[in-house]
This record gives C-alpha cells, structure tokens and sequence, in this order.
C-alpha cells in the first residue's frame, strides 16, 4: 500500500494497516488481501465481484472489515457483496470506500450490500464514504443496500459521506420480520456542485417490527441533496423517519417522506426539517468568544456528529 | 468599569429604552423593574447582540459600541441567556470547554458543573438539545458563564427555572465567581433574596432608569408589602 492509500484506509475505516482478524481489503478493482476467522468465513465470488461473508450462529462480539480504495484514476467498478448473519450473532462490519481521484477521468464505486439476518442475530454496520484528490475527475459512489431480518433481528446502520463525493445515489431496501428492528443513522455533507440522493425503502411486514430511519445533513455552496423515505407498514408496527438539513449558501435541499399504514394497528411517523442554522445558536456561541464562521464550524461539526 | 451614555433603542415609533445613563463598577449589581421595562434589551445591548438606536457604551474607558459580539467577549464580557439556546450534537463538554477557551479536562469541567448542582457525570457527555428541561439548560448556562471567568458577567433572569432547593447554591456560585474574577456581576432578577445580596440596585420601569443606588436604600421601596411595589403597582 502507498501513501495516499493508506491514508483512504485511515479515513474510511480508521485503520493504519491490514486489519487483524477477518477483513478483505479492495484496491483498485482488486481484491487485495482477505482472511477469515474461525467464526467468518469471507469466499471470493467467481460469477461476479465481490464476497460472500457467512458468520456461524452464535458467533458475538467479532467484527469484519471490508474497506474499499480506488486511487487510480477512471476506474469504474461494480462490486457485490453479501453478508450471511447466523442466528443469535452479535457482530460489527465496518465497511466504507475512499476515492483519490488526481486525474481527469471519473472514478466510481458501486457497491451493492445484501443483509440476511436469521433469527435474533444483532449487527451493528458502520459506513464511511471519501473522496479526495486534486484533478478534476469525479469521484462517484451509488451503493445499494438489501436487507432482510428474520424474526427478532436488529440491524443498526451507520453511515456517513463527509467530504469529496461528487455524486452519490444511496438506495436502502429493507423487509422486516416479527420483533425484527432497523435502525438507520445517515450523515451527510455536501458543498461545491456535489449532489447526493438518499432512497429508503422499509416494509415492516411482522408483528412488532421496528424501525427509525433518521438522517441528518449539511448542504452548502451550490450543492444540491434528496432525501426520500418510504415506510409501510403491514402489520402491527412502529415506525419513524426523520430528516433534519441544515442549509447554507446556495444549497438545495429536499425532502419526501411518505408512510404507509395498510394494517389498523401501525403506528408511523415522520419528520423533516430544513432550514439555516438558527441565528440565536450563532449569537451563543459569539459570546462565548467565536467568530461567526468559527461558531458556524462548531454547530455543523456537531451537527453531523 | 461598564459606562453607559446616552443609550436609546427604538423599534418603529416605540421606544424600548430612552436615554439611558449608567456607571456600573460594584462588584455587584442588579437590575430589576416590571416585564417589558426594557431590562433584557439593556443586556442585549451591553453583550452586543443589539445595537442601540443612539448613545455609547465604554468597558475599562474603551469605546464598544461598534464592537462585533465576537470581540466584546473576547475583551471580558460574557452574557447568560434567559431562555438558553439548544443544540443538536454539541455536548455540555464541548460549551464548557468552548467557554473557557481551550479543551477543558473532565475534572475541570466537573467542577464547573458541581457548582451549580449537576451530577458531573449524569451531564457532560450528554447533548445541549431538547432532552435537558429548562432548569438544566439554565444550570448549565451558569455554568458557562463560570467557565469563562470574565471581568463582566451578564446574567438575564438566571433563577427563573431553578428551584428553590439549589437557590442558596445559586448565590453561592455568584460569590466565587466574584472571588475568582474580581470583577462586575450584574444581574437581571425580580427575586428579592438575589436584589437583596446585591450592592447595588437598577430600577428600570417604561425604558427608563428610575433608581440607581445602595440595595439598602432602593430594597426597602421595592418590597413594601403594604402598598406592592411604587415602580409596579400603576402598570
């Protein structure tokens, strides 16, 4: 690995080098390294690109890393990858893509991510989203995501997509079992001309299924975002999307949440906000000695915490 | 030393303050007078979250009155909200250390949230949004105030939402506060037990300073239990 790459690596998955235990490291196209564990078993798929990742039943308190680096200019790749969670799991999967694009042509990850979750099996995902470079090539990602928990499941879904990301189309499909329960915490920034679109799409199908889809995000300069979620609930449920955008400069954002209640005893509901950042939380933080832009940084920054 | 000269504000035709005069330079003084007299907008214009329609204000002989918020808190001012603003993701840890200027340690911070009643731990990792009450949030806004330590401290109703229980705390903060910064508290307050610890005592009543002396002089007028309060009692 070089430098740069080394450096996407720290900043999606927060690591310094390969990983300990299962990991498959992707760079440039290529599958770089991968081990399983005792517990994980990760097989490279020979019909496509991308893994098959089974975790054995009862397996708790292991992680899985699964980065992705492109550092090469105009490399388009479309890999897939698909995650077997045993029953009675408790596992961590840290994903994430980082793009260093100094050349002129577009660079582009699409990763498309199926979940299946047996019975009672607890996963937390945790997924970063980075580009950087100085060319003026684009760095693109459109991941999909399917997922689908059997009953008493949970799956809690973090992602973020910070900086340097032309171009993005998130798409989230999701069917829940009886007691099963997703939790999706989306965080997202975009300045300059970057576009990102966010698509979930939940369907609380059992008794006691649950879900809160919550996203929180920053637009700037002339940078435009969308945000759609759909719930639907067919049986007894709860369900909540939220979307809170701050907005800066010339920046656009939008926000289309719909619920579906076809069951008398589904509970939905949805929020959304959009708006700069208020006035008087500038002023506090001016007396306590910031400059505006300064105090400006600070309430983003913990914004999208 | 805070002096104001001269300092109207008018909204339209209506006349918030008019020709307001002041010498602050006790260790502790308190503003009083009846709801919409006028007070919070006197705070606002010293801490320069409003800018008066006439006159100038001077702090330690410097003229402020074209200073930005940003630079009168730096010069030593610092000011409490009445109703203290909510943040979403910014901890009591990260205010804290944003008022004292510099990464405060957890012991430091823990302190400052001791002192006015919180459970340091229950407290600084938890967010400044809408999961504190407000008598939370006006705790913490004190304790804002501590962390910073300035030569003027600007306090907007800073019982209101507290209870009684923590008042005698309440007076204690404001002691050190004063032993630590040697410098000017001035409070806005209708509580007698906070007129009554004062040096000084502002009467302001339709935008104007009606009364401006010793708390042994002006205290007695305002708590007349026979006839109410002379400022208050035709408004």
């Amino acid at each position: 690995m070089d430098k740069i790459q080394q450096n996407l690596l720290k900043e999606v998955a927060g690591l310094h080098e390969v990983p300990e235990g299962a990991y498959s490291l992707r760079i440039n196209g290529k599958l770089h390294g991968k081990n399983s564990s005792e517990n994980i078993e990760i097989v490279q798929k020979t019909d496509k690109p991308g893994i098959d990742i089974y975790v054995k039943a009862g397996t708790k308190k292991e992680s899985l890393h699964i980065p992705v680096i492109l550092s090469q200019t105009g490399l388009r790749e479309l890999v897939y990858n698909d995650f077997h969670i045993g029953e009675d799991c408790d596992v961590t999967i840290v994903a994430g893509c980082g793009i260093h694009n100094g050349g002129s042509e577009t660079s582009e990850h699409s990763g498309v991510h199926a979940f299946y979750l047996a019975k009672n099996a607890r996963v937390k995902y945790v997924e970063k989203h980075y580009g950087q470079g100085d060319g003026n090539g684009k760095n693109i990602m459109n991941p999909t995501t399917y997922v689908e928990l059997e009953e008493g499941a949970y799956l809690e879904m973090e992602t973020a997509q910070i900086k340097g990301v032309d171009s993005t189309k998130r798409t989230t499909k999701a069917i829940l079992g009886a007691k099963s329960t997703l939790i999706v915490s989306e965080k997202i920034m975009t300045h300059g001309e970057q576009f990102a679109e966010t698509e979930f799409e939940v369907e609380l199908n059992g008794e006691g299924a649950g879900t809160h889809v919550v996203s929180r995000s920053v637009a700037r300069d002339k940078s435009r975002q969308r945000f759609v979620s759909r719930i639907k609930g067919n049986a007894e449920c709860s369900g909540h999307t939220e979307c809170d955008a701050i907005i800066l400069d010339d920046a656009t954002v939008a926000a289309v949440p719909e619920i579906l209640a076809v069951h008398p005893d589904a509970s939905l509901i949805h929020e959304a906000a959009i708006g700069k950042i208020a006035g008087e939380q500038l002023i506090k933080l001016m007396t306590l000695g910031l400059t505006e832009k300064e105090a400006e940084e600070e309430i983003i920054n913990g914004f999208l915490r | 030393m805070l002096e104001l000269k001269n300092i109207s504000y008018r909204v339209g035709e209506k006349e918030i303050l008019k020709n307001v005069s002041l010498v602050i330079d006790d260790r502790f003084v308190a503003i009083t007078g009846p709801n919409g007299s006028g007070k919070s907008t006197l705070a606002k214009i010293i801490a320069g979250i409003v800018e008066p329609t006439e006159g100038q204000i001077l702090f330690d002989g410097v003229d402020i009155t074209n200073l930005s918020i940003t630079e009168r808190a730096k010069m030593g001012i610092s000011f409490a909200f009445q109703q203290p603003v909510r943040f979403k993701g910014i901890t009591v840890k990260d205010l804290i250390s944003l008022a004292a200027g510099k990464n405060t340690n957890i012991s430091e911070a823990c302190n400052y949230l001791s002192e006015v009643g919180l459970c340091a731990k229950d407290y600084i990792n938890r967010e400044v949004d809408g999961s504190l009450s407000g008598g939370e949030l006006k705790r913490i806004e004190i304790a804002m105030i501590n962390a910073r330590g300035t030569k003027l401290s600007v306090f907007d109703e800073p019982e209101a939402g507290i209870d009684l229980w923590s008042f005698n705390n309440l007076i204690k903060v404001f002691e050190k506060m004063y032993e630590r910064t040697k410098g000017t508290i001035l409070i806005i307050s209708h509580q007698e037990r906070i007129l009554n610890i004062a040096d000084k005592i502002i009467v302001v009543a339709g935008g104007e300073v009606v009364e401006y002396d010793d708390c042994k002089k002006v205290f007695p007028k305002l708590i007349d239990v026979q006839s109410g309060c002379r400022y208050t009692k035709n408004m």
